[in-house]
């Protein structure tokens, strides 16, 4: 046994985004042990990896280091996350934008990213 | 909630700050140990007469023990709770709370840090959280810039607005001997500074400074006595809807509407009973927002109201009147700065000292726009 948090990072070893979801049909992220609000049980669903960017920050380094950014993003199942959108600049990268979920790898392990939608 | 609260049963009594701006070659408890006796002092009590210790310190999170111990005091009541910035509004409702019931009958508020001269950076040990650390946001910034992103993006709120809260702090903090940034400041520098963290730059950020800041609280009745006009606290509310900026429902709404509101019911005023507010604001958007969520514009409408010189020196409602954590100082956790800013304007002794206030409003802020407390406090002819 483990908890929620151990059990959403087992699947993402796996290739699979998780999500809970609470008895009235919130979507709930990140992974906690009881639906906020109610205490009720959580049951696993699986991301459809389709959401819209929310908000984004670029965050300047100094140069020559390239500025990186993190975005806020929405999933249409309902829950945000904290991510990034991949091979954007603050060119490409809008509010609103659509963008799905792809499991990349960092020194930490899998990491869940995004990529503009084709 | 039944919000049942004391209205005015509770007062300061004492106020003081030292070595804000910046203060070398002391320790953090040191500082605020110096504000503490100073503001005990002021109240024309003793150090004995203090039976409950109130403080949330960046460096030291036993810091209640360590001010007890430091200061000598056996104190019955010690709180140290940690809801950041905002922590010296909610210690404030408490105290009136223990006091009113008997329970103590002198709480000292107080809090310090020595972040400028000990490196120059926001000293705090806390950051993302683990789902959000790994996208590497900058803490606290990003957060913030978050907010301000969607906000322009929803309401078309603009960098130019943004610098109207910046320019707007300078101008009050050039007429305050305490302030620690009075130079000049253009809305050119503002537009042309560093970008951190998009669409925040340096001028958009509060200072890092030193200072340290204590308050006294007895009952209103007690304080009436004592060397200082008593300042009796109103109303008090703290409201919290999340830690992490990712779980909020609108970044652009804080749980200050929810603090406000309550606060000023408890009081029994509304937005126009108040000409002078201190809003916590650790970055530009924070006072925007603020404005917005406590009800002196409608949501969305923050940037034209601050671009129109409204907060400046001048305008018709006197905000930050000290220059605020952009331009006053900005030790780390700047709550209690913004409550003695409001107390020295009901007792007719700050620096822009504005005519006829008889009930003013802080507001804090704590994590990233996480916590959010509000207190009212008001002369003895507000009672």
């Amino acid at each position: 046994m483990s908890g929620p948090e151990q059990q959403w990072r087992a699947a993402l070893t796996q290739g699979r985004c998780l999500l809970q979801r609470a008895p009235d049909g919130r979507v709930i992220f990140p992974p906690r042990a009881t639906a906020p609000g109610t205490g009720e049980p959580l049951e696993w669903i699986e991301a459809s990896g389709r959401g819209t960017v929310y908000s984004l920050s670029w965050i300047h380094q100094r140069p020559p280091a390239p500025p990186y950014h993190v975005a806020l993003i929405d999933l249409e199942e309902g829950a945000r996350l904290m991510s990034r959108v991949e091979g954007t600049t603050p060119e490409t990268l809008h509010i609103g934008q659509a963008v799905c979920a792809v499991i990349a790898g960092s020194a930490d392990g899998p990491l869940l990213v995004f990529r503009v939608e084709d | 909630m039944a919000d049942r609260f004391p209205r005015g049963r509770a007062a300061i009594a004492g106020l003081a700050t030292f070595g804000v701006g910046e203060t070398p070659g002391y320790s953090a408890m040191e500082l605020t140990a110096a504000a503490a006796t100073r503001a005990v002092a002021d109240a024309g009590l003793t150090l004995a007469d203090v039976d409950a210790l109130f403080i949330c310190q960046p460096d030291d999170f036993f810091a209640g023990l360590s001010f007890a111990e430091h200061l000598g005091l056996r104190p019955g009541y010690t709180d140290n709770n940690r809801t950041g910035g905002s922590a010296f509004m909610s210690h404030m409702a408490v105290a009136a709370l223990m006091l009113d019931a008997g329970y103590i009958d002198c709480a000292l508020i107080a809090y310090g840090s020595n972040q400028r001269s000990a490196g120059g950076k926001l000293a705090t040990r806390i950051t993302h959280n683990q789902w959000d650390a790994p996208y590497a946001p900058l803490f606290p910034i990003t957060s913030y810039a978050l907010a301000a992103a969607r906000h322009m993006h929803d309401y078309g709120t603009t960098r130019a607005q943004l610098a109207a809260v910046a320019l707007s702090a300078r101008g009050w903090a050039q007429t305050n001997e305490e302030a620690f940034a009075r130079g000049p400041l253009t809305l050119d520098d503002c537009l042309s500074a560093r970008i951190v963290s998009s669409p925040l730059s340096t001028r958009d950020c509060c200072l890092v400074t030193d200072g340290a800041a204590a308050i006294v609280m007895t009952r209103t009745d007690r304080a009436r006595d004592l060397a200082k006009p008593p300042v009796p606290l109103l109303g008090a509310a703290a409201a919290t809807w999340w830690n992490a900026i990712a779980q909020a429902q609108d970044v652009t709404v804080t749980a200050a509407k929810e603090s406000g509101a309550r606060a000023m019911a408890m009081a029994g005023i509304g937005v126009s009973d108040l000409k002078l507010v201190q809003l916590y604001d650790a970055f530009t958007i924070n006072t925007i927002l603020f404005l917005e969520d406590l009800g002196f514009c409608a949501k969305g409408e923050g940037g034209p109201f601050v671009e129109s010189g409204t907060i400046a020196p001048g305008g018709s409602l006197a905000v930050n009147t000290n220059g605020g954590g952009l331009s006053c100082c900005h030790p780390g956790m700047y709550g209690l700065f913004a409550i003695i800013e409001a107390a020295r304007q009901i007792r007719g002794e700050a620096a822009n000292q504005q005519p006829g206030i008889d009930v003013a409003l802080a507001h804090g802020n704590g994590g990233t726009l996480s916590s959010q407390a509000t207190v009212i406090v008001g002369s003895m002819a507000a009672l």
